[in-house]
């Protein structure tokens, strides 16, 4: 077995990765550190905002940097990370400090993401190592840049298996300054995902619309005060026909979308956990074919959670649908893929790439299997 | 233009070649006599031309890889066209190659306002898009200014932006799947109409990727509701400082507004003689547009108005009704045809972080007298994408490589300050010889695999993107 390996800077990641004699596993803040085999990379020592301009939008740091370092600092000028970035660790029962570069690998979004896009849609910029130790930049610190080939997107949510991340760069968006949660009490699944869809066919700009069986269906509606009154005020009226909204308050709106974000709902609860990404329209009837434990809807039923007995093959279940179906929470002995199995030739393109990009195999080999 | 030399036994075989394409597609779906396919012989970028051996314009995904099949097993080039808008010579054809046109390709395929989403074949064009949704209150938001005639296919091979980007991102923010065909004839389908990728993000690559990775035949598009409606307000400001300082402003402020435009005064004074909007003769000139409901436009202006007044702004002007923001619009939305008046102008397009704004604009200025070339700017203030307007005489020998060669300096200067030299028209051949001040060998390396993955002969809209000398082995191979 390899020694661990802790760089402190970007050659010395790319010198550990070209002389590396076997697989190397990435860690950053250690959230994930049961994932993959081989030695540890640890890119923790990468940590620092090296550039952050409130009025351009934008923020580069290194890859290593704790997220909520991160966060405070935006807050601080009244901004944030548009996507919500997701902290799964009380849903996996893992420790930790999650960093940017576990967040882009994972390409971790929140309920905002179906307003605000994905992590990947925020990301402008990498700097990254590839498999053979060569120092790599993609993009940069501007938000519209169609220089060449755009391999931000490709190595965000690859899970270190294209390259060791040292550099990141984000634009970023202002914070609203009220923000509101309608609550309706009492749909069905059916009839809170028909009241997400009206819901977002509105103009009235949802920033999260979430089910959570048993519990409520909620929306959110960030902005200015005077916005935030009257987009609430015409979604109780456009939605009137699904019962009275109860409107929460600013307290309640935060801790409840982090508890939907990070999936509160399962969390110290048995089984498997599976994450399914579907069309909204096809949401409750796929959420009652899983014959889940437990379901929550995100994303107006874009994304569905799913708790289900260990070991369950929740694809076979479901057979063939539109989307794809992710187990992110399973026993490690699981024999089940973890990610959706891809068409022949797209596994080939997709296999094509890692074999240009890490010849030997040796980044975080299996993770996306 | 440095291009490659044509392969002479692809020119020897032409007749052959073209009566394969007729074999496989219908007869008004292939072009071939020289006189016919001179009309494909540029793009937008009109400075270069070469008529292409043969155009093809297809109808359907199964037409598209029937054609690259055959191309791919004769090695013929191929270079994919949407409709032929790409400022930066993005479909310029080689003696050598096969155009493929997906004009005729622009059917609706699926329109669904439950799951937001349409599918188009991809030589619809961008506006008819929106079109196609308007009436349920949908529409599809990246609005290049060639929205009119720009083909979706164009739109996702440079990943295309326009006005709004600020708020509703590009073309890559809104493309949800597409169906390709890569050069061998293999049709893939990548992505629908739900979010995220199951592996690899595929999708991001493929978007940007000027089509050089496979020709996208049919896109899932996102499209969002329409605003209930959008004001905008019109600022003066006696310095470029002075507007660059208040952009910074509103957005530190935490206003998002949907467009910030940008116009310095040699832009101003063209499109007030052209169009005679009534924009005040200044230094800068902004204007901002906000959406909402009518009171909360009203809100979200007062705040921006608030913050204008504290850099001292020499006109302010709030658009009340439909007629005053039309007017407000007019001079923006005629700044090139008012260039176009004046003289030939090339229209770069790097992107700079908005804080190098005023050293870019007095750099700029010191060059225009340098070269001895005037330079008008307009650009979208807010991202920072710049289009620098440089004005050239045409039938004056040597005007365009003066022209050229101030354009590489102002690109140079973008990345210099920390942007790029390309915001949202591609590299094409424009800025392939610059990809260098750009990028290192090694980040040039690492897109140049992606190519090699997909499509290993390089056959695909071949001489575009990477400079010649660093492509050369792999396209000889």
């Amino acid at each position: 077995m390899a020694e661990d390996v802790r760089p402190a800077t970007e050659a010395e990641i790319a010198e550990a990765v070209r002389v590396a004699p076997g697989p190397l596993r990435i860690v950053g803040g250690g959230t994930r550190s049961g994932a993959g085999t081989g030695a540890a990379l640890h890119v923790s020592g990468l940590s620092g905002v090296t550039l952050y301009e409130p009025g351009a939008l934008t923020l580069v740091a290194l890859a290593g940097t704790p997220l909520a370092e991160v966060e405070a600092m935006l807050a601080a000028e009244g901004q944030r990370l548009p996507f919500e970035p997701t902290d799964l660790r009380g849903l996996l029962g893992r420790t930790g400090t999650p960093t940017l570069g576990g967040m882009i690998a994972t390409n971790a979004s929140g309920p905002r993401r179906l307003l605000a896009g994905a992590c990947r849609d925020s990301l402008i910029g990498v700097r990254f190592v590839d498999g053979t130790g060569m120092v790599v930049k993609n993009g940069g610190r501007v938000m519209k840049n169609v220089t060449g080939y755009d391999l931000v997107k490709l190595l965000a949510g690859s899970h270190g298996t294209l390259g060791v991340l040292t550099e990141v760069s984000f634009k970023v968006l202002p914070m609203p300054r009220a923000t509101a949660t309608l609550r309706f009490e009492g749909l069905t699944d059916a009839g809170a995902l028909q009241a997400m869809t009206q819901a977002l066919g509105s103009p009235f700009e949802v920033s999260g619309a979430a089910h959570w069986p048993g519990r409520g269906t909620f929306l959110r509606i960030e902005g200015f005060p005077e916005q935030v009154a009257h987009r609430s005020a015409s979604l109780e009226r456009l939605l009137a026909g699904h019962g009275a909204a109860a409107r929460m308050d600013a307290a309640e709106t935060e801790a409840l979308w982090r508890d939907i974000r990070d999936v509160a709902p399962f969390h110290g609860r048995a089984g498997d956990v599976w994450r399914l990404s579907v069309m909204p329209g096809d949401a409750a009837l796929i959420g009652a074919r899983t014959e889940a434990e437990a379901l929550l809807y995100d994303w107006g039923g874009g994304l569905v959670w799913a708790l289900v007995p260990e070991g369950t093959d929740l694809r076979a279940r479901l057979g063939p649908f539109a989307g794809h179906a992710t187990l992110v929470r399973a026993a490690p002995a699981t024999h089940i893929a973890r990610f959706q199995p891809e068409a022949a030739p797209l596994a080939a393109l997709a296999a094509g790439l890692r074999a240009r990009f890490d010849p030997r195999g040796i980044l975080n080999p299996g993770l996306m299997a | 233009m440095q291009m490659p030399v044509p392969d002479a036994s692809i020119l020897a075989r032409k007749a052959r070649i073209v009566s394969q394409l007729f074999a496989v597609l219908p007869p008004d779906a292939v072009i071939h006599e020289p006189t016919e396919t001179r009309a494909y012989e540029c793009d937008g970028l009109t400075a270069y031309r070469c008529p292409p051996l043969a155009v093809v314009l297809p109808r359907s995904t199964a037409e598209v890889a029937a054609v690259l099949r055959l191309c791919h097993a004769e090695g013929v080039p191929v270079v994919p066209r949407g409709s032929g808008t790409s400022l930066a010579g993005g479909a310029l054809p080689t003696a050598d190659c096969v155009i493929l046109g997906v004009a005729r390709m622009n059917s609706v395929l699926e329109t669904d306002y439950d799951n937001r989403f349409i599918r188009v074949q991809s030589g619809r064009t961008n506006l008819s898009v929106t079109g196609a949704v308007e009436a349920e209150g949908f529409f599809y938001a990246p609005d290049p200014s060639s929205q009119l005639a720009c083909a979706i296919a164009g739109n996702i091979a440079m990943n295309s932006g326009g006005a709004h980007c600020l708020k509703y991102g590009v073309t890559t923010n809104n493309l949800l799947g597409v169906t390709l065909v890569t050069m061998d004839g293999t049709i893939l389908e990548i992505g629908g109409p739900w979010m995220d990728a199951p592996g690899l993000d595929l999708l991001g690559v493929i978007c940007g990727s000027e089509g050089q990775l496979g020709v996208v035949t049919e896109a899932t598009l996102r499209i969002l509701p329409k605003p209930e409606g959008a004001r905008p307000i019109l600022m003066g400001f006696a310095a470029n400082e002075v507007a660059g300082a208040c952009v910074s402003d509103i957005i530190k402020a935490g206003v998002l507004p949907v467009a910030i435009e940008f116009m310095d005064r040699p832009c101003i004074r063209a499109c007030e003689a052209f169009a005679k909007a009534g924009y005040p003769d200044c230094e800068a000139l902004l204007i901002v547009e906000v959406e909402g409901s009518p009171a909360e436009i009203d809100e979200q202006l007062a705040l921006i108005k608030e913050i204008a007044l504290r850099h001292d702004p020499v006109e302010l002007r709030e658009s009340r009704s439909e007629d005053e923001s039309k007017r407000i619009w007019l001079g923006r939305k005629s700044a090139f045809g008012a260039m176009g008046q004046i003289n030939d102008y090339m229209c770069l397009d790097g992107t700079i972080p908005v804080s190098a704004l005023p050293h870019v604009l007095r750099r700029i200025g010191e060059m225009s007298v340098e070269f001895g070339l005037d330079v008008a700017n307009v650009f979208h203030a807010g991202d920072g994408n710049m289009h620098p307007l440089i004005l050239f005489d045409a039938n004056k020998p040597g005007d365009l490589e003066r022209c050229e060669a101030l354009g590489a300096e102002i690109l140079k200067l973008c990345v210099e300050v920390g942007g790029c030299l390309t915001g949202e028209h591609g590299v094409g051949i424009e800025k392939r010889d610059l990809m260098g001040v750009q990028f290192a060998p090694a980040d040039m390396e690492a897109q140049m695999r992606v190519k090699d993955v997909f499509d290993p002969g390089w056959l695909l809209n071949p001489a575009k993107v990477f400079p010649l000398a660093i492509t050369e082995t792999r396209r000889a191979a």
